[in-house]
């Protein structure tokens, strides 16, 4: 047997022996052939075929692990139709895609996790349309509230690919049985709670806004959760899309509310320190403590999952879980605060349309999904699919008909605040600025 | 999974002929310009041989141009520049008077911002802060160390060991120092070392790189921490140059180390501390991945690079970002007259 | 690099030339504050390394809740950071040595290049009279301050649509495929590259004997001739010393090589693999520890190796016609 040197002809050559077809076919990795294509297992691809030996590029911001899983997800797809799709991740992903843009190097297809920026490629002219077909596998899978991030004056530019859930508070079921420790369904009962482990000699809540380059998202998470729960989605739409000024009394409230917990030295930093060392704290060791029963609560969104020690148990009776973050006028719904990335297209050959049409559909869904690690809004994705119980309690939340679903704000507003003034006000703020300040700042930065 | 030399292949033969490519061009270039000229000559020579022959007039002299050999040497590297620098220098300039987009003209509106925003101000002044204690801090350091350990017997570890920083890339330099600056809360153990001789003197922890504006100098920390091994090699270079009959004669003479350090070394050393000085300088007013990597700009300690990058590639901006580009330009502007000022003195001496 | 003879005070050459007892002593006083000097600064650079190469042998829990020195007290050695960095999880590792092939492949003809292009420049606009050469030289001058990350934008639009003026083409695009991007890389890094090296370059060129120069003109030397022969020879120093600074950010450089190789494992080099490395989330930094010392050895050698040589070669241009 041959050296594979190559991951990709490893697998390929793999996909060629699972397939078990003729014994005697010259299984090279390089050998894409279509007469695969007949297959019982390809008939769900026939729709996208007619593109063999054609090469789609993806442009992502997934690297590592998370990069291998995708391409195992296609491999199938690649395998019966043909299509040779090429991926690369970089952790520089947005900064770079502009560049290549510009520089008339883009990729065929990019996962773009920020609705602000794909509206502007779009303004700029560089991103094609979907296909009808696309848009018809969109819409049967996707739902409306999800549709419309990427609809830019009325023209459809990709579906939703991955999805994730940031309402979350994260908490050691060991511990809470060990205190006799409920989970709260509202938000009084969650100060109650908090109030309850601080009387007990522990600071209740851990936070870490600390991200390299992109210092104080977690923070901003936190405000539009708060938003969405003090002023309602109405209002958190306007907010988003500067209908109303940054400054506004309502987002002040919310900040105000959110500070109640964040900027209280009673409350924070399980394990840390002072209320000051949430801005230092990187998020990825941010709510470990609860491990060590230092801190009991920390929220932060379903994919800190991968960010516990190794060996820790994630699970609704193990040593880590969460819950939903209450809402607090339960009659307003059942707020849901998530981000996810969107397949946005710079080329429209027929390859790259079948690639994107394909990105949409229930198939791939369940395909990725049964890898691990990974949550869709696609409504055809079944939980059962679903290995890791964080993600599949974030599937039921996603596919819940009571879900007010809003996209992460910070990601739907210009760059210069989303990705900047934002962040940076933020840290400011956690850090002992005032919250008057912070947002007259942040709202004389909206581009004009 | 094995090491498969087969797929490297291709890669090796692609250096291969980046190879061949250089001496194509290096040595086809000097090989032209040496064959050329000589045909030329012999030519002439020929012409003249003829023209006496037949008592014709003599035909005009011409030596092989001056300009000619400038053109060719210089004709690589200038349209490389071309290419590579200047091109985009422009279009930098044009951007900066249009808007985010780059689709409208919007005059100056990009630098009164620049000028106007507090927090850009807050970057200008910075970026100043840097340029003006690197360079001198950084080749402070080179010079002091280069004489201390000049003809020592561990010079050549001693000065391997100031050079490493050097080495390491800037990102991978700032993650090595936000390692020393780390902070965990007070009654905790600490894991960054500042913090640790902190608390072991009695001191309560402090989170470096918050407070402004130490945190600023505290990431100057690591850009001299790097630099000063470029300031070593080049003026340790310089001091080993001068002649050994002039010190070993000053040391005759009983001239203190004092003494032999500002009349003799300095003297002898000037161009090489102008090298250092100018080179830092500039490198200083790039820099960008120390800040991006230390603190990303928070807290006030961004400079223009960073917040031009920002600017350009994240926000979107391009106007912006390309606005604080050309203001790094300018700020070049009293090193360029420098530069002229030195070059006529060498001329004129 | 040469120098200018200073002229001693008139008074110190008269004192004779012994040398007092008392002097002798202070001298040893002096060297051996100067040697404890060093030794000091020479810690103090060190340790901040140290610390970080003491970390990429502790284990990962480690690295994160206590500090490196308790690794002294409490030594739990693990070589786990390693074996992940050279033979991690995911496809794109296990290959690391692909990786470090692409690094040499980029580096060395992007070393190469600005080196020979940038010595015939700064020869040319030190050594051959033509009218506006000091203009030349100021505007390659000045062109350092360029932010490289400006020009990433229209280099790219070069490589990918060619030149064209007013609708005529000039040049094609380049269209190249897998390890063919390389052409790409090195010809960013030479242009990024020039105007640094010829400053340099010009800075010891220029200050070569002038009678030296002037004999060989009178020879009948052509200015190629004088190039290779005379010129060459006393600069090696300055080239190795460039070289080395070349070699160095070639080697360390990020950016340049994500715009123009692209991230895959057939064309990116180590920095790409090794920032990767963090993880998606960053969360995997103490992989950082041990990956930072993997990409630190090259340079390291390289340094070394060529310290002694550039050292001597210094010596050996400075002598003064």
């Amino acid at each position: 047997m041959a050296v594979f040197a190559r991951p990709r002809q490893a697998l390929a050559v793999a996909g060629v022996l699972g397939l078990a077809l003729s014994v005697t076919a010259c299984g090279t990795g390089d050998d894409k052939s279509s007469d695969k294509a007949d297959s019982a297992e390809c008939a769900a691809y026939e729709k996208y075929q007619g593109n063999d030996g054609k090469k789609v590029t993806i442009y992502s911001s997934i690297r590592d692990i998370e990069a291998d899983r995708l391409d195992e997800s296609w491999k199938q797809f690649e395998d019966c139709t043909g299509i040779d799709i090429d991926h690369e991740g970089s952790g520089e992903f947005e900064a770079q895609l502009g560049v290549r843009v510009d520089g008339g190097n883009a990729p065929d297809l990019a996962f773009i996790p920020q609705p602000g920026l794909l509206k502007r490629f779009v303004d700029a002219g560089k991103l094609k349309p979907v296909s009808a077909d696309t848009k018809a596998m969109a819409e049967q899978n996707y739902s409306a509230d999800w549709l419309k991030y990427s609809t830019v004056n009325g023209q459809f530019y990709g579906a939703p690919l991955g999805s994730n859930v940031k309402s979350f508070v994260w908490y050691s079921p060991k511990t809470f049985k060990e205190k006799g420790w409920t989970v709260p369904t509202t938000w009084d009962e969650l100060i109650a709670l908090s109030d309850k482990v601080a009387a007990s000699g522990t600071k209740p809540w851990c936070a870490g806004i600390e991200s390299g380059d992109a210092t104080g998202w977690p923070a901003t998470d936190w405000i539009e959760d708060v938003m969405l729960r003090t002023a309602g989605p109405e209002v958190y739409d306007q907010w988003t899309t500067h209908g109303i000024p940054f400054n506004d009394p309502k987002v002040a409230e919310a900040l105000d509310k959110a500070g109640t917990i964040l900027k209280n030295e009673k409350y924070v930093n399980g394990g840390f320190g002072g209320v000051k060392s949430i801005a230092t704290t990187s998020f990825q060791e941010a709510g470990t403590p609860i491990t060590t029963g230092k801190c009991a609560l920390h929220r932060q969104a379903s994919f800190y999952a991968n960010q516990w020690p190794p060996g820790t148990k994630v699970a609704e009776d193990g040593d880590v879980f969460a819950f939903y973050f209450p809402a607090i006028d339960p009659a307003k719904g059942k707020p849901v605060l998530g981000g996810g990335e969107f397949v946005a297209a710079f080329a429209d050959r027929p390859e790259v349309q079948a690639v994107q049409t394909y990105l949409a559909s229930g198939e791939y869904a369940n395909s990725r999904a049964k890898i691990g690690d990974w949550v869709s809004a696609n409504n055809k994705l079944d939980p059962a699919n679903v290995p890791n119980p964080v993600d599949k309690l974030s599937v039921q939340i996603l596919q819940d008909q009571k879900t007010v679903f809003r996209f992460d704000g910070s990601d739907l507003m210009p760059a210069a605040v989303g990705a900047g003034t934002f962040w940076k006000g933020m840290v400011e703020w956690v850090n002992g600025k005032d919250t008057a300040t912070v947002l007259q700042g942040i709202e004389s930065s909206w581009p004009k | 999974m094995e090491f498969d030399f087969a797929a490297e292949q291709p890669k090796l033969l692609m250096l291969m002929y980046g190879l061949i490519a250089f001496v194509v061009v290096v040595g086809g270039l000097l090989l032209l310009l040496d064959a050329v000229p000589s045909w030329f000559a012999r030519r002439r020579e020929a012409q003249l041989v003829a023209a006496s022959a037949s008592g014709a007039p003599l035909p005009r002299h011409r030596k092989p141009q001056e300009g000619m050999f400038a053109f060719f040497f210089l004709l690589p590297a200038v349209l490389l520049l071309l290419v590579g620098l200047v091109v985009p220098a422009i279009r930098t300039t044009l951007l900066s008077f249009m808007d985010g987009g780059s689709r409208n003209w919007v005059g100056l509106r990009n630098y009164t911002w620049m000028f106007s925003d507090d927090s850009i101000v807050r970057v200008l002044i910075n970026t100043l802060i840097w340029v003006l204690l690197v360079p001198l801090v950084a080749t402070a350091f080179g010079l002091i160390y280069s004489v201390l350990v000049d003809k020592a017997r561990f010079e050549s570890v001693a000065k391997s060991l100031i050079f490493m920083p050097m080495a390491i890339s800037f990102v991978g330099a700032a993650i090595i120092w936000k390692f020393v600056y780390a902070y965990r809360g007070d009654g905790q153990e600490q894991i960054g070392l500042l913090n640790q001789i902190v608390v072991s003197l009695g001191g309560e922890p402090r989170q470096w790189l918050l407070d402004s504006p130490l945190n600023t100098l505290l990431l100057i920390v690591i850009m001299v921490w790097i630099q000063a091994g470029f300031a070593m090699v080049v003026l340790s270079a310089a001091i080993k140059a001068i002649p050994a009959d002039i010190v070993e004669a000053a040391r005759l003479d009983g001239v203190s180390p004092w003494q032999m350090f500002w009349q003799i070394t300095m003297p002898s050393i000037r161009p090489a501390l102008v090298v250092v000085v100018v080179t830092l300088s500039i490198a200083t007013l790039k820099v960008f991945d120390i800040v991006r990597t230390g603190t990303n700009g928070n807290y006030d300690t961004s400079v223009i690079a960073n917040e031009m990058y920002n600017q350009a590639f994240r926000y979107g901006e391009n106007g912006q970002g390309s606005a604080l580009a050309v203001f790094l330009f300018v700020l070049v502007i009293p090193l360029v007259i420098y530069q002229i000022r030195n070059l006529r003195q060498q001329r004129e001496g | 690099m040469t120098t200018t003879t200073p002229t001693l005070p008139a008074g110190a050459q008269a004192t004779g030339k012994t040398s007092t007892a008392a002097g002798r002593v202070r001298k040893r006083l002096n060297s051996r504050t100067a040697t404890l000097a060093s030794i000091v600064i020479a810690v103090l650079w060190t340790i901040p390394t140290f610390g970080l190469l003491v970390s990429s042998f502790r284990p990962e829990n480690q690295i994160k809740t206590t500090g490196w020195w308790t690794f002294f007290g409490d030594p739990q050695f693990t070589l786990e950071n390693y074996q992940e960095v050279l033979f991690g999880r995911s496809s794109s590792s296990g290959q690391l040595a692909s990786y470090f092939i692409n690094s040499l492949a980029i580096t060395i003809p992007s070393v190469l290049f600005p080196l020979a292009f940038a010595s015939l420049a700064a020869y040319a606009l030190a050594w051959i009279n033509f009218r506006g050469r000091d203009w030349v030289y100021i505007a390659i001058f000045a062109l350092q301050i360029v932010p490289l990350q400006m020009a990433l934008v229209p280099l790219l639009k070069f490589f990918s649509t060619g030149v064209s003026l007013g609708g005529v083409p000039l040049m094609p695009a380049w269209d190249l495929v897998d390890e063919q991007k390389f052409a790409q890389v090195w010809f960013a890094h030479t242009c990024f590259a020039l105007p640094f090296a010829v400053f340099l370059l010009h800075n010891f060129i220029s200050q070569l004997p002038k009678d030296l120069m002037e004999a060989a003109r009178v020879d009948g030397a052509t200015h190629p001739k004088i190039f290779r022969t005379i010129v060459l020879p006393l600069i090696t120093p300055a080239i190795a010393a460039f070289g080395i600074f070349q070699f160095l950010w070639v080697w360390n450089d990020l950016l340049v090589a994500l715009i123009f190789a692209g991230g895959g494992n057939e064309t990116a080099p180590l920095t790409v693999r090794l920032a990767e490395m963090a993880g998606s989330r960053g969360n995997e930094w103490q992989r950082l520890t041990a990956g930072a010392f993997v990409s630190i050895v090259v340079p390291l050698v390289v340094f070394l190796s060529l310290q002694r040589y550039f050292v001597r070669g210094l010596l050996a241009g400075s002598v003064k016609g």
